[in-house]
């Protein structure tokens, strides 16, 4: 008892958590924001895949790291742009559009890291993002020196959970996207264009994506491997769910997410005789846990996966 | 008159083959309510959705006080100050009012909305009229009448001055619809204009100034609402004379249905309290009441689909306990329910699926394990003649037919094989004149061949027409039965209201 205690208090323990969580809240918020307007976009592990390898590549061509990041935002728009292609325009099924986004960007991936970067003993590496103090808050005991083992992006992801919660709950663009996931056709109704506002939604959604895995390359490691995103997207599908589409508990979806993931590591360490498979399965086990309780009474978007075509009801 | 604030000038509209709209032209003046009556497929929700924007129209023109409407754009209809309130409400459940109200008012980039001054518009809105809800209630939460009250309060919201009204009373209870119809009235005085698009001549003559009738897409008349007479419009609205079946005097037979005090209690409620009836071969037995007093939890009951909690169910004199729906389709039980597109037929079917859906089991319709097509679609071919489906064959989605005739379906489904007891819930509702009188008449004909008839309805003059005996539903309770030659409407009127318990006590 005494060891999970210990871990608990620990800063290191935090600290990895907030780590870990940055990339499943830029996915997660990405996905969301596609949902919201009534898009499934199983892309995403793809997109993230993509993201994290065009970024790395850009910074080991000479780009600084936040160019890096635009880069990725930039490629993900683009998967995000040709998802919206197939669904909204063709209005072809969500999830075949989606699968086929992430297979498609997951060899792409490969196949162009392996056409630029030759194949060689060690991978080569770039200098990654440094954490930054922020001056105040890393005078803060205990969350002092927590916040100060992050790095720029993660600052950035638990700043757009907020903006995104303003965004999608204050805003009449928020409105306009979720009457588009809830009612195409009553927005159409009310002079909102449906179509214009799922491209937007994707697309944007998209983008994070990409950022959330460029974060992978550019901030927690400092090199690409085609299977580094390892299921992070489907983690983030399962998150938008669990925060029934509300951004601010996707924040805290993905920080209870990262907290299961950390502390399993840390016991894997510090308890013998038990698999360390075990420990490995624990976080998935107790997000399956967690979504029995919390998605039972989520209120799925009424138009999600329907695609919108004008004037036939 | 005064000054005319919208003009329909010639209007022309073909889809494909079909021309629905021909050369239509009408006139709306201020505070003036205008009914547009026609029966369904006569072109009524066409040239409404072409005013709206929804449809540009092949000829022709509107104007809104004098000046010309650009053609095809809702965004253009809304400007100019028309609003529409759907049949089916353009609505987002999950979303409050306040949210469905507001969608699309605002500058769509701007960092903030006037949350505070949106629901004061409302409010103000709200009670100007007499449309009370909540703004801050989730819309999926309110009934289906204060739903459309969002919906015609989206319209008021944009300043709407011309109102148009796609069949509104046909989703809403009696109540509902007296109440909207005050509204309406209300609306005119203070200078709006409505058209309102209905196939009910009760409503039209109760509510309407003047009155636009359509048939085959044309304009076949037009009267001021004080001058006509239902028996007039009914007859310029299908061409030809149309009187409501009545019954005749005809021999009852055994009781084949009982209820011995029942009750059912769904969620902690009872939906039905000591429910009890004695159903007879050979007569039609009315029940007869608002609705959401427990009318659907009978029905349901009846189908087989619902447990009773206390009390018992004889069938052809026998206790059975609970119904199965197996049982009741082995028992020669004949349901038509409520709701003809929920529960009575599915839409993504051909009208055969539908028509042999609770037979496949029957050797018949199944030949080594595999459903046999021939004979199945033979059958519902059957139906299709017999019972004068039209606007399709038994290969067609059934989604297309209109509610008329997916009803005959339904109707020729359940009585084509010669029920012992039919349970009818809302048989007509929504039904324009020509498909009521039919389906009267079609459930007339299998009392009098002996079938047991339990029909549900809110609608005074169907009970009165068809039914032998009437019970009132109130809160769950049966009254007792009266012979339907005892009683007028005004005295139903008063069992619906609940007066036959102080009679009791």
């Amino acid at each position: 008892m005494s060891i999970v205690l210990d871990i608990i208090a620990s800063v290191g323990l935090w600290a990895a958590v907030l780590r870990i969580a940055t990339p499943l809240i830029f996915g997660t918020l990405g996905a969301l924001l596609c949902e919201r307007a009534g898009v499934l976009n199983l892309g995403i592990e793809g997109i993230m895949t993509f993201g994290a390898m065009i970024g790395w590549l850009a910074v080991y061509h000479g780009a600084d790291l936040l160019t890096g990041l635009l880069v990725a935002a930039l490629a993900g728009a683009v998967f995000g742009l040709l998802h919206a292609a197939l669904t909204v325009t063709l209005g072809l099924s969500q999830h075949v559009s989606g699968l086929g986004v992430t297979l498609f960007a997951s060899s792409f991936s490969y196949y162009l890291f392996r056409l630029i970067v030759p194949l060689s003993g060690s991978p080569p590496t770039i200098e990654p993002f440094a954490p930054v103090t922020v001056p105040g808050l890393s005078d803060l005991p205990f969350i002092g020196p927590i916040l100060s083992a992050q790095t720029p992006p993660t600052y950035l992801a638990l700043l757009l959970a907020l903006l995104l919660a303003y965004a999608v709950f204050r805003t009449p663009l928020g409105l306009a996207i979720r009457m588009t996931g809830e009612n195409p056709h009553a927005a159409e109704a009310q002079g909102v264009n449906p179509m214009a506002v799922r491209y937007g939604a994707v697309i944007v959604g998209s983008a994070l994506m990409a950022v959330g895995g460029a974060f992978l390359t550019l901030s927690a490691f400092n090199s690409f491997f085609p299977t580094m995103v390892q299921g992070r997207g489907w983690i983030c599908i399962a998150l938008v769910v669990f925060a029934s589409w509300r951004p601010g508990r996707a924040l805290f979806g993905a920080l209870l997410f990262a907290f299961f993931d950390a502390f399993q590591l840390r016991l894997q360490t510090a308890v013998d005789g038990v698999p360390y498979q075990v420990f490995l399965m624990t976080p998935y086990i107790l997000s399956i846990l967690a979504l029995c309780v919390m998605a039972r009474r989520a209120r799925v978007p009424q138009a999600l996966m329907q695609p919108y075509r004008r004037g036939e009801r | 008159m005064t000054e005319t604030v919208l003009e329909i000038d010639g209007v022309s509209k073909s889809f494909g083959d079909n021309k629905v709209n021909d050369a239509i032209s009408m006139t709306l003046a201020r505070g003036e309510i205008v009914a547009l009556l026609g029966e369904n497929g006569a072109g009524k929700t066409t040239l409404m959705s072409i005013l709206f924007g929804h449809y540009t129209p092949d000829e022709g023109c509107i104007r809104v006080a004098g000046a010309n409407l650009p053609a095809g754009r809702p965004r253009a209809a809304i400007h100019a100050g028309i609003g529409m309130v759907h049949q089916h409400f353009s609505l987002a459940p999950n979303l409050t009012v306040l949210e469905n109200v507001m969608t699309g008012t605002e500058k769509l980039w701007s960092l903030r909305s006037e949350t505070g001054r949106a629901r004061t518009k409302l409010k103000a809105l709200a009670e100007r009229f007499g449309l009370a809800v909540d703004p801050d209630a989730r819309l999926g939460d309110l009934s289906v009448g204060e739903q459309q009250r969002v919906e015609i309060l989206k319209a008021l919201y944009n300043d709407a001055r011309i109102l148009i009204l796609d069949e509104p009373t046909a989703v809403l209870t009696n109540l509902e619809a007296e109440t909207l119809f005050g509204t309406l009235k209300e609306m005119a005085r203070q200078g709006l204009s409505l058209i309102f698009i209905s196939h009910k001549l009760d409503e039209v003559m109760a509510a309407a100034d003047r009155v636009v009738v359509l048939r085959g897409g044309k304009v076949v008349a037009e009267r001021r609402a004080a001058e006509t007479s239902k028996a007039e419009l009914a007859e310029l609205m299908v061409g030809h004379r149309v009187a409501r079946p009545i019954r005749d005097a005809h021999e009852r037979g055994e009781p084949v249905l009982e209820a011995a005090a029942v009750s059912v209690r769904i969620d902690g409620v009872d939906r039905l309290k000591e429910a009890s009836f004695r159903l007879h071969a050979g007569e039609v037995l009315g029940i007869i009441g608002v609705s959401g007093n427990g009318q659907a939890a009978l029905a349901s009951l009846l189908s087989g689909t619902l447990a009773r909690s206390s009390g018992d169910i004889l069938l052809y004199g026998e206790a059975i306990g609970d119904l199965s729906v197996a049982d009741t389709v082995a028992s020669g039980i004949g349901r038509i329910p409520e709701d003809r597109t929920r529960e009575g037929a599915i839409g993504e079917m051909a009208v055969w699926e539908n028509a042999v859906l609770e037979r496949i089991d029957e050797p018949r319709f199944s030949r080594r394990g595999l459903v046999d097509r021939s004979a199945a679609i033979a059958f519902a071919e059957t139906i299709v003649r017999d019972f004068d489906v039209r606007g399709g064959g038994a290969r067609t989605r059934t989604r297309l037919l209109s509610g008329g005739n997916m009803q005959k379906l339904i109707l020729g489904r359940n009585l084509a094989e010669r029920p012992r007891i039919l349970i009818a819930a809302q048989p007509a509702r929504g039904l324009d004149e020509g498909a009521v009188a039919a389906v009267h008449a079609r459930i007339l004909e299998a009392r009098k061949a002996g079938t047991a008839v339990l029909l549900i309805s809110e609608d005074l003059d169907e009970v009165i027409g068809l039914a032998d005996r009437i019970q009132a539903i109130v809160g769950g309770r049966l009254s007792p039965p009266v012979s339907a030659d005892e009683v007028d409407a005004r005295a139903l009127g008063l069992m619906m209201a609940g007066a036959w318990k102080k009679e009791a006590a």
